[in-house]
């Protein structure tokens, strides 16, 4: 449309096969970004301290070492919190939860998605229709209310929160699935293949899905973003993990009612899952980039 | 053209009937025996059977729905099972405050966010560009509650200690008098909002700067306020319309959490309030409340759309 | 040429943040009231220099050295607000697609007063009202104030381009450049297009910068003309002269690759494809395709030369190059020997097709037979339901009624349904092979797919058999490891050619398969379809809107309108005495290089 047609600067190198995985490409071409780097190094401390933090932990999350909100002292590097535990163990010990919960969710949710997508792509017809109106009914629920409204009749459990949060992925998912793959749904190639014969599995999976892997790259990244903000956002409100748990979400909402005189065991957490969540998406946007480039020079 | 809003309309009650569904199987249905589930502590045999009449449970679940809706219709959403208040009661002086606090954040997000987009599209790729595209990039990651308690921690605790922590509302003087008790939640509402929006309309006008009928007018010899306003603008605004109907229906979503963290006196903490004390009535009224909500600005949506699409509403003629 | 209007002098315009160049010592003058041709395929850098007249660069393009004057103005040095009033009101552009160049959010009154309330601020309302009613009389669009009123989606292509040409005229500039602005429109509406282009710049006389890859439409239209290859001018000269006595063999190869309206002529192709701008090699761009190519054109690109009164070219060869002669004249072919087969039984038989696109009918009981070794085009203009037939036809647009028959079997609609030896007998060529190929699979992949469907071959007899497919189309077998986004426009229509023929087929559905790709490639895929036709007895139906083609390839035709045939006979009697009144209406308005050389005689 803009931009001058023909004149494509760097020729499409003839790489080794497997490099012209259209996602790893995706992701090579990334690294290009310096946004994709610092994302990168943010997200890989977090998950560091989330992994590790447990080896590195002076006391036991549980522990009670000494008076309620003490400030730092030379026995509790960051004080205690609302019931006298070490913050700084405490926080050492609580991001496995969030991670753990919001990956399984977003691959859940991806995974869902995915699949309602391209079907509803690929079959544009009645079963389109009744697969997105579907998709436009959980759409009406923000996220966190369609978690909550689950929760409020099974209760606080977290298999629950790993499909609800996924759950609500779902239709977000396939939109964006949908629309992408439309576009591709449309191409001769598709046209090609059904007058061949091939079968409608053999199609989804043989020619849409590959065609559409650098946006979904991109969803999943996204995704994993708003699937952390989510899982601590329900640990914050006391929904998650259960006491005596250590874990950053109910660390925050224990603790905030001393927030003037003790503010570490909000502070700590609120600023790794902040961390998280901006380091995932600052890799989540090089990548978008980088998809969006290499759409391009396939489409000159 | 009518007969394309009243079909949007259809589909809108459509959609409003499942997400009723919807709400009705994820809470009633599924938890079965609610009532022995609900009181499973304090469960006497008369407050047992006192529950089970006022959920209709004895009944089969398909007459439970139906008397759940017709109960709804009529404007009655039963009793919350926690202080035995009807809800309505309960929630009716609580959603005024949240409709204020969303329409304080709404007023502020929608002009600051066409502008923010705009401004960048117009100067992309330069120093301003760059740096509200990465103030947008951090935003938009994170999630709402760390931008409140981030907010609490600069402006009400050790930095400055200028505003509240907690929004203490007077019931007895009338709310738009208690501006300072809303000001943070409603910031904390923008900042969680206005980044996507901007980069919505952004990209938006980014595309149209892009088309060839801009490339036109500029060969036209039209002057650039010429070219952005008559020739850009009008056609980089219907997604921007979408998107900001996403927005406000999130924003009702939104409210659940920021409400939690300020202690604002609005339908977040009823329903979170709710969901603790497994009160199904209360949630039902209030999750059926927000996506009724998402279907109304869904709707209104796509009427703007239609109405700034010449060829949407010339498709009659 | 009279005094010139126009000056361009060592125009160079870069790629933005490369030391390449996308167009560079381009030197030119337009006259008063003269209309020159600017010609070259993709990517030679016209529409980069048309758009340089206004002085305008789209992004990723740098105009760097040289000057444009235009009416006594360099137009460089203008600031912008002297720059935006010289465009529209000195220097007018009418864009190659209308239906994207007009606003879809304004109504056409708007867009054509605001052309006139910008640069003639004197006009009261009334004033403005009546001149823009002129205008559109002038343009023979209807002068009603509803039509004002319209939007862009409520007029027809040609109505769009119309108003386009009614906008640039508006302040009667003293240039207008049009960039192939009749591109997307059909051959009678392309007729009354330049019709009203030619009567407005000799009534107004506003020269005009013609900008196209079309050689016939430039031939019938421009005085003088200026080819470009690969960001250089290589060639100018007057019409007349240039297209009988071309002095650059870019240009008679070009020439000599354009089928004709008027006589059955074998094409010849230009082996291989134009460098982009990052991989020009030094010298002459064109030697690497140029069989005059000697060393010296390897080391130095050859200095402007001036052999003739206003015919100059940039080769180091002119001489051999005219001299020559008729070399490369194609051997004028009879109709293509074909079998005799049984009239009574043809191949593929098409009886009483109704076709719908939901409910709206687009093709009304048509009937058609294909026979062995025979090439049956299907003629038509956009919307005549030609595309809807060969779908048909392939088992790809299944809501019709009527008979599709191969070898006297009625065949099931659908694809899927029909059974393996169906689908393998006919295989279908897309228009597009930017969009018929996988961009994720490599070629060998490609074409592998119908040997896995049809054929139970193993892994490596199928590589092997690719190398053979990919060898009759003349590929090298090396290419089987790239992918499409690494081949040229001809390549990857030759791959899908490859993966039909994979099939092994007995019919052949070609959907209008060089529409997409420049001249000289076309020609050499059309005279690769000719020969395969004739060595693998295929039946082709061969779907296209250009008749020139048809002349070329095809035995017999059908030509179809409003979704009926409207005449269907031997290629040479419909060409030579058409029977419908809409055949001949068609043949009329095709434009033809023959306006300015009998080309079988000259190159």
């Amino acid at each position: 449309m803009s931009g001058i047609p023909g004149v494509q600067v760097a020729a499409p190198t003839a790489g080794p096969k497997a490099l012209r995985a259209p996602w790893l490409q995706t992701l090579l071409a990334s690294s290009r970004f310096a946004r994709t780097w610092i994302g990168l190094g943010i997200t890989a401390a977090v998950v560091a301290v989330a992994l590790l933090g447990p080896v590195f932990a002076p006391y036991s999350p549980t522990e009670f070492v000494a008076p309620p909100y003490e400030p730092p002292s030379s026995e509790a590097w960051l004080g205690t919190d609302n019931l006298g535990r070490d913050v700084l163990s405490r926080f050492l010990w609580g991001g496995r939860s969030v991670l753990g919960l919001s990956i399984l969710a977003t691959v859940f949710g991806l995974g869902l998605g995915i699949l309602v997508g391209l079907i509803s792509a690929y079959t544009r017809n009645w079963i389109d229709d009744v697969l997105m109106r579907a998709m436009d009914v959980l759409l009406a629920f923000p996220q966190i209310v369609f978690v909550l409204l689950l929760i409020s009749s099974v209760g606080p459990q977290l298999w629950l929160i790993v499909v609800t949060v996924g759950l609500s992925h779902a239709p977000r998912v396939a939109r964006v699935t949908r629309g992408a793959a439309l576009e591709v749904v449309e191409r001769d190639f598709v046209r090609s293949a059904e007058a061949l014969g091939e079968t409608r599995w053999s199609i989804l999976v043989g020619e849409l899905l590959p065609n559409i892997s650098s946006p979904l790259l991109v969803e999943f990244g996204l995704r994993l973003t708003y699937s952390i903000g989510l899982v601590a956002a329900v640990s914050f409100l006391g929904f998650g993990l259960q006491p005596p748990a250590a874990d950053w979400g109910l660390m925050i909402n224990e603790n905030r009612i001393g927030l003037t005189i003790q503010p570490w065991p909000v502070a700590l957490p609120v600023i790794a899952v902040g961390l998280l969540t901006v380091g995932t998406n600052l890799i989540t946007d090089g990548i978008a980039r980088a998809a969006i480039g290499i759409g391009r020079s396939s489409a000159a | 053209m009518i007969r394309l809003i009243l079909r949007r309309l259809g589909l809108g009650i459509l959609t409003l009937w499942f997400v009723s569904l919807v709400v009705f199987a994820a809470t009633q249905a599924l938890s079965g025996d609610a009532a022995t589930a609900l009181l499973a502590r304090t469960a006497t045999p008369e407050r047992l059977a006192a529950l089970r009449a006022q959920l209709h449970l004895d009944d089969p679940v398909w007459l439970q729905y139906v008397k759940w809706l017709g109960g709804l219709v009529t404007g009655d959403l039963g009793r919350s099972m926690a202080t035995q208040k009807p809800v309505a009661e309960l929630i009716g002086l609580r959603i005024g405050n949240s409709a204020f606090l969303v329409l304080v954040a709404a007023l502020i997000a929608i002009p600051a966010s066409m502008v923010i987009g705009i401004a960048s599209a117009v100067r992309r790729d330069r120093g301003v560009d760059h740096v509200l595209t990465m103030l947008s990039l951090v935003l938009a990651a994170l999630p709402e509650f760390v931008i409140g308690i981030a907010l609490i921690l600069i402006f009400a605790t050790g930095f400055f200690h200028v505003l509240p922590a907690v929004a203490l509302l007077d019931d007895t003087r009338p709310i738009w008098q208690q501006f300072d008790q809303i000001l943070l939640p409603a910031l904390t509402l923008d900042l969680a909002v206005i980044p996507y929006m901007a980069r919505i309309m952004r990209a938006s006008m980014v595309e149209v700067l892009e088309s060839e009928y801009v490339q036109m007018a500029r060969l036209k010899g039209l002057p650039q306020r010429l070219v952005i306003l008559r020739h850009a603008l009008p056609n980089a605004i219907v997604p921007a319309v979408q998107v900001t109907a996403l927005q406000l229906a999130w924003l009702a979503g939104g409210v659940v959490v920021i409400e939690y963290v300020f202690r604002y006196p609005g339908i977040g903490q009823s329903l979170i309030d709710g969901v603790a004390n497994r009160d199904l009535p209360v949630v039902q009224a209030l999750s059926l409340l927000v996506g009724g909500l998402y279907v109304a600005f869904n709707l209104l949506a796509d009427v703007v759309t239609i109405l700034v699409t010449p060829k949407l509403r010339t498709s009659l003629q | 040429m009279n005094m010139p209007v126009v000056k361009i002098a060592g125009l160079r315009i870069g790629l933005a943040g490369s030391a390449f160049d996308i167009v560079d010592e381009i030197d030119f003058q337009i006259g008063q009231a003269e209309i020159v041709g600017l010609v070259g395929e993709s990517g030679s850098g016209k529409t980069t220099v048309g758009l340089a007249l206004l002085g305008f660069c789209r992004r990723g393009g740098t105009i760097e050295a040289g000057h444009i004057t235009i009416a006594g103005r360099s137009l460089l040095e203008l600031g912008t607000a002297a720059l935006n009033a010289a465009r529209g009101q000195t220097v007018a552009y009418i864009p190659q697609d209308p239906s994207a160049a007009l606003n879809p959010a304004l109504r056409i009154g708007l867009q054509l007063e605001e052309m006139l309330a910008v640069h003639q601020p004197g006009l009261d309302d009334a004033e403005r009202r009546k001149r823009v009613l002129e205008m559109l009389e002038e343009v023979k669009l209807p002068t009603q104030e509803p039509f004002l009123k319209r939007y862009k989606h409520q007029l027809s292509g040609g109505q769009q381009q119309r108003v386009a040409l009614a906008m640039a005229f508006a302040c009667r500039p003293t240039v207008i450049v049009l960039d192939e602005p009749t591109t997307g429109l059909d051959v009678t509406t392309q007729a009354h297009v330049l019709e009203t282009v030619r009567t407005l710049c000799r009534h107004y006389g506003v020269a005009a910068l013609y900008v196209s890859h079309d050689l016939a439409v430039v031939a019938s239209l421009a005085d003088r003309v200026l080819v470009m290859y690969a960001g250089r001018i290589v060639e100018s000269g007057p019409a007349a002269v240039l297209f009988r006595n071309p002095a650059h063999p870019y240009t008679r190869r070009l020439i000599a690759a354009i089928p004709d309206l008027h006589r059955r002529r074998n094409l010849v192709g230009i082996p291989g494809h134009a460098p982009s701008p990052a991989q020009r090699p030094l010298g002459c761009t064109f030697a690497p395709r140029c069989d005059y190519a000697t060393g010296e054109c390897r080391a130095q690109f050859p200095s402007v030369e001036i052999i003739a009164a206003h015919h100059s070219v940039r080769c180091w060869h002119h001489a051999r190059v005219q001299a020559r002669g008729d070399a490369l004249s194609g051997s004028v072919g009879g109709a293509a020997s074909r079998a005799s087969a049984d009239p009574t039984s043809p191949l593929l038989a098409v009886r009483d097709l109704s076709a719908w696109y939901g409910r709206q009918p687009v093709l009304h009981k048509v009937s058609l037979t294909l026979e062995a070794g025979e090439c049956m085009a299907v003629a038509g203009e956009s919307g005549s339901g030609k595309t809807t037939l060969a779908q048909c036809v392939a088992g790809l647009h299944p809501t019709f009624s009527g008979e599709v028959m191969l070898a006297g079997k009625v065949l099931e609609p659908q694809a899927r349904r029909r059974p393996r030896s169906v689908r393998r007998a006919i295989q279908y060529v897309f228009q597009s092979p930017y969009a018929s190929l996988n961009p994720r699979r490599t070629v060998g992949q490609i074409v592998a797919r119908p040997l896995y469907v049809f054929f139970d071959v193993g892994h490596r007899q199928a590589r092997e058999r690719v190398a053979a497919h990919l060898e009759r189309v003349a590929l090298s077998p090396a290419l089987i490891d790239r992918y499409p986004d690494q081949l040229s426009g001809g390549e990857r229509q030759r791959v899908a050619l490859a993966r039909a023929l994979a099939a092994d087929p007995q019919v052949l559905v070609c959907d209008e398969v060089t529409s997409a790709l420049d001249v000289s490639v076309q020609a050499a895929l059309v005279e690769l379809l000719a020969e395969l036709q004739r060595s693998m007895n295929l039946g082709l139906l061969f779907i296209t809107h250009n008749l020139a083609l048809i002349r070329t390839i095809a035995d017999r035709v059908a030509v179809m309108s409003g979704g009926r045939i409207v005449e269907s006979a031997e290629v040479e009697s419909v060409f030579g005495s058409p029977k419908a009144d809409y055949t001949r209406e068609l043949l009329a308005n095709s434009p033809s290089l023959d306006s300015h050389a009998p080309i079988s005689q000259s190159v």
